[in-house]
């Protein structure tokens, strides 16, 4: 009997197109509605320290892209052969070799990059969304989703980031990407009109307070309330 | 004195928490009461001062490049350096399981208080963001022994003052987009500032 059920099971499985709705809710909730960051409260620490200029900001969040969707891939991969009981150690090692890549990627092609971001590259090995992601979703489901699915949570964790880097660097260093911001402006408006920089906002308190309104911003959009 | 200055600037100038926002998420998952709190930062501690010297001798003798040199000439130029981030936090998960077994022997009141605290340090970024700053600052093993346990000590610092600060926060009415993690974070921010004034002290 099996032969024709398994085939009648290829062929639904193969008639779910590539984006479905289903599929697109993997990667449209984590932005918003279900924000690992805003909502979850999962990896936070790794996220605040590079984010006083966009640039690192922007090499982070694009390595916890790569390593998030390649570790729910491989863990996806082996969740049929990965015994319970060690799995966390499993993820782990699976977690700190992708991250490793990553750094020495960096390393020999972008080494100012790796001199400024130092000891924080290597902390995405115990940011939590990747770990609880692995353990919620990529053990428990098809490779395919599960990319989506970490693809999904790792770009609502890089919009947050990148939203705190931007008014951190715009009111800290009066700059967005490294263009001075600010100095254009008094240059446009001539002198009288020239901004003074926040030096609080490049320190590390300025995170705090940028991601606490950033979150009470989102939370009152979302109506989500914690109790 | 050396040893005592890092100790100082560890806990209050570098505070692991306020200046390097290492271990959030337990930070902002575990204060919510100060029993708690305290049982969690007491285990930051521990594991921390066990941890920093343990992979500061693994980074010496095996890992930095040259280290293997004690085996033979044909080791010296060997560098395993790459290999840092799976050494250390294979280091930390069997030493959190090690310091787990041991406090569950000889002081089963203290590993009834630490609870499901300990297993779970293995994977707070404090514990890992110790090991490696500690490896890219090249301290001398004592140094790393002192800045782990200064480290613990000023994330249990951290921890309990947010969590008595949370658990008076109860009786305040808190707008609803703020509640929770909003006004923590906010929280942490001015507590930021406080720390902000041991900044330059020198002994």
């Amino acid at each position: 009997m099996s032969t024709e059920t398994a085939q009648a099971a290829e062929v639904k499985k193969a008639a779910e197109p590539l984006l479905s709705k289903r599929r697109k809710k993997l990667i449209s909730d984590p932005l918003v509605d279900d924000n690992p960051i805003t909502i979850q409260v999962l990896g936070i620490c790794s996220a605040l320290a590079v984010t006083t200029q966009m640039q690192p900001t922007m090499v982070m969040a694009i390595s916890v892209i790569f390593v998030m969707v390649m570790a729910n891939l491989t863990i996806s991969l082996l969740r049929n052969t990965i015994p319970s009981r060690v799995r966390i150690i499993v993820q782990l090692a699976v977690i700190a070799t992708l991250v490793t890549l990553v750094n020495e990627v960096l390393k020999a092609f972008a080494f100012d990059m790796y001199k400024e971001l130092s000891v924080f590259i290597g902390l995405i090995i115990t940011n939590c969304i990747v770990m609880g992601r692995l353990e919620a979703f990529a053990l428990g489901n098809k490779p395919y989703d599960s990319v989506l699915d970490g693809f999904g949570s790792a770009l609502g964790y890089s919009w947050i980031i990148l939203a705190v880097a931007f008014f951190r660097e715009l009111l800290g260093s009066g700059s967005v990407f490294g263009v001075p911001v600010y100095d254009a402006v008094s240059g446009l408006f001539g002198e009288d009109f020239s901004l003074a920089t926040n030096g609080l906002m490049v320190s590390p308190v300025g995170a705090f307070i940028i991601l606490g309104l950033i979150i009470w911003v989102q939370r009152t959009k979302t109506g989500y309330v914690e109790h | 004195m050396e040893l005592f200055n890092l100790a100082i600037r560890s806990i209050f100038i570098d505070n692991m928490v306020f200046a390097y926002f290492l271990g959030m998420c337990s930070f902002l998952a575990v204060s919510k009461k100060v029993s708690t709190a305290l049982g969690l930062g007491a285990a930051v501690i521990f594991v921390l001062t066990v941890t920093a010297p343990a992979n500061w001798m693994l980074n010496e003798y095996v890992l930095k490049e040259g280290a293997l040199a004690w085996l033979g000439e044909s080791f010296a130029t060997i560098d395993l350096s790459f290999l840092r981030f799976i050494m250390f936090i294979a280091i930390i998960a069997a030493m959190v399981q090690l310091v787990e077994m041991i406090v569950e022997k000889f002081a089963p009141a203290l590993y009834g208080a630490l609870g499901i605290f300990l297993p779970l340090i293995a994977v707070n970024c404090a514990i890992l963001g110790g090991s490696l700053f500690m490896a890219t600052r090249d301290y001398t093993l004592a140094e790393a022994a002192v800045y782990g346990f200064g480290s613990g000590i000023g994330f249990f610092l951290a921890i309990v003052a947010l969590a008595a600060i949370r658990e008076k926060l109860k009786y305040s009415n808190v707008p609803n987009g703020l509640k929770g993690l909003g006004i923590t974070m906010l929280i942490t921010g001015l507590m930021g500032i406080a720390f902000m004034s041991f900044m330059g002290i020198d002994l």
